[in-house]
């Protein structure tokens, strides 16, 4: 090779290399907001994405209730984005599993981990495995196609149910058991879900909340839609209110128009239900003791523990359980208390409530010279609270960070997927945003064939296939 | 028709942004904020998310008082029902996507408040 030749090469490669690259792991919102105001205030930047799965968009895609198809208009913003040059997708590739987090902070300049709270909380009271007892979240997965969930045994064989929790993904839950078919059917909840739900027997659903009506985790649009739900009455207990009206003109507006619309809920209560209607039934200060169960271990109701509030101002009250309890008839119960997020490997600082130990966003402790920076967004750095605009906000704060780190930096010398893709097994396909483009399309054609926007495809190697064709 | 006469459907507003940053745009009548926003592509982070269906708050807007007033119509149970959940809530806040421009509005001048807030839900 000539002198010319050479420094020509070098050149080229010395432009290849230095440009910041940036790993994201994790294709839900967060990672894909950071990504975005990354993209947009350095000038030049190169991202990758991976992703477990071989589909991006986390519980865009898995998590929000099929009958809500508006929040899911925030897809376009991303898909907009993942087609820009300097941004690669690459799914089917899990951290923990195909890559360690040394591997990836040795080949990126920046790590930022966006992998959500995978993880189901659990009660941890007698007969929690019993048949019928299930994860709020798992049920979740299960309508939305999650391949984790497909396979999932749910039986609406009887009466009544019951969800412990009052967020709104209890909410959910609440919705999809007791919307009429005719508007799930036009939704891209799995065809095997409505099959199940049209035959579903569950007349009666009861909300169960630890505390009272002013602790309650859901939001005011999920708790009217389900008001104004056809065919179904809204029915609380009038001595769970006590107190509640006087108090509320001290409180913050959104907690106050929340409260408000309780109250006149409950001023509706009517003693006059029709046989069609069915029944959601929020009651609080009940914590779950135990689950009853029959010589099969088949659900057959809950033992609750009764709470009572303790202090003066009924802001600042504890909720403490008392010696009395009382039994909750159910074939059915779905816990909803929270997540948590997996530790998915050993280098990464974790905290005992299940979130990566970190400083607005930086994690902390784990700096080492020639290694990539370490950060978290979204529910793994945040714990698994708030809706997607508040994951927004976190991303984009943690991408501030981000961006002002490597700014400081004057050389950049990873190489990024390139470089990392020859550890990954040979035999992982890797899936890139064309073959997400196909999957879309194939699913979308499906869909319409059933006259819905989708059917998704819940098998893992079936996505690939179609991916890869 | 004529041209002249199309012309005063153009109404300017003007976003400030929590970084300082001034953007003004025009806006048919008609229009709403975050068309507005989308039809200039105004760089504001992670506005719209939902298209204007009211399921995100990403579009919230806070107003001076005199043209909070002066809007033809007020929120409604869904609209609030969404301003409940963004970051610096005002009396005077709207969500932009539910903003229509009207030919009285020209010179509109909006504050866009920062998404972002330590205080978590
Ligand atoms: C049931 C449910 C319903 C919801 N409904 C709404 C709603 O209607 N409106 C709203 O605004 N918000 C809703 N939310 C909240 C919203 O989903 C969250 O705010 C948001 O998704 C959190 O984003 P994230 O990116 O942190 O996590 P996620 O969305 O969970 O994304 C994490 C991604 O990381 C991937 N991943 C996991 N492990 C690995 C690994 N080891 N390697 C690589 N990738 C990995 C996952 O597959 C996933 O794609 C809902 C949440 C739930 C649980
Ligand atoms: S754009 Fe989502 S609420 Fe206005």
């Amino acid at each position: 090779m000539n002198l010319k030749h050479l420094k020509m090469t070098f050149r080229l490669f010395s432009t290849y290399k230095n440009i910041p690259r940036v790993c994201v792991v994790g294709a839900g919102p967060a990672g894909f907001y950071a990504a975005m105001h990354l993209t947009k205030k350095l000038e030049n930047v190169h991202i990758d994405i991976i992703e477990k799965l071989p589909v991006p968009f986390g519980l865009v895609r898995y998590g929000v209730a099929p009958d809500h198809p508006e929040v899911k208009n925030v897809i376009n913003q991303f898909t907009k984005f993942a087609q820009q040059k300097n941004v690669n997708f690459y799914g089917n590739i899990t951290l923990g599993k195909d890559i360690s987090l040394l591997q990836l902070r040795e080949h990126y300049d920046a790590v930022l981990l966006t992998y959500g709270a995978d993880e189901d909380k659990t009660l941890g009271i007698e007969n929690e495995d019993a048949y019928n007892v299930l994860a709020a979240r798992n049920f979740v997965g299960w309508y939305n196609g999650h391949p984790r969930d497909k396979d999932l045994k749910v039986d609406l064989s009887g009466h009544t149910a019951a969800i412990l929790g009052q967020g709104n993904v209890a909410l959910d839950v609440a919705r999809i058991l007791l919307s009429p078919l005719d508007i799930l059917k036009k939704t891209d909840i799995t065809d095997y879900a409505l099959q199940a739900l049209a035959n579903s027997k569950i007349k009666e659903l009861y909300l169960v909340g630890r505390r009272g009506p002013l602790n309650v985790a859901f939001t005011i649009k999920e708790l009217r839609e389900q008001i104004k739900l056809e065919n179904c009455a809204t029915i609380w207990r009038k001595n769970d209110f006590i107190g509640v009206a006087e108090s509320v003109n001290s409180m913050p507006r959104p907690r106050k128009r929340l409260t408000e619309l309780m109250l006149k809920s409950l001023n509706e209560n009517t003693n006059t239900v029709n046989d069609n209607q069915k029944l959601f039934k929020p009651i609080f200060y009940r914590s779950p003791k135990k689950f009853l169960v029959n010589s099969e271990k088949h659900l057959t109701g809950i033992e609750l523990a009764c709470n009572v509030l303790t202090g003066d101002k009924i802001e600042d009250q504890k909720c403490v359980s008392t010696k009395d309890s009382e039994i909750l008839n159910c074939s059915l119960a779905f816990r909803s208390i929270g997540y948590k997020s997996v530790k998915v490997d050993n280098d990464l600082p974790f905290s005992s409530n299940g979130v990566v130990i970190n400083e607005n966003g930086r994690v902390i402790n784990t700096d080492v010279s020639d290694l990539a920076k370490l950060y978290v967004a979204g529910w793994l750095g945040t714990g698994p609270v708030g809706v997607i605009l508040h994951t927004m906000s976190n991303a984009f704060q943690v991408a501030k960070l981000i961006c002002e780190d490597l700014k400081k930096q004057e050389n950049y010398k990873k190489g990024g997927f390139l470089e990392f893709k020859n550890i990954i097994n040979e035999k992982t396909s890797v899936i890139d945003w064309s073959g997400w483009e196909k999957i879309d399309k194939y699913e979308t054609e499906e869909g319409k064939k059933l006259g819905k926007p989708r059917e998704k495809i819940t098998c893992i190697e079936k996505m690939i296939q179609i991916a890869l064709t | 028709f004529s041209t002249n006469l199309g012309e005063r459907f153009w109404v300017k507003v003007t976003f400030h942004l929590f970084d300082g940053r001034k953007l003004e745009a025009e806006g048919k009548v008609g229009d709403s904020l975050l068309d507005v926003v989308v039809n200039n592509d105004l760089d504001i982070d992670g506005y719209g998310a939902c298209e204007g269906t009211v399921t995100c708050s990403t579009c919230h807007v806070v107003l001076k008082q005199k043209d909070f007033d002066r809007l033809p119509e007020e929120a409604g149970d869904e609209e609030r029902d969404m301003l409940d959940l963004a970051y610096g809530l005002t009396d005077t806040s709207r969500l932009g996507c539910q903003v229509i421009l009207t030919k009285d509005l020209d010179g509109l001048e909006v504050k866009v408040p920062e998404s972002v807030n330590d205080a978590r839900s």
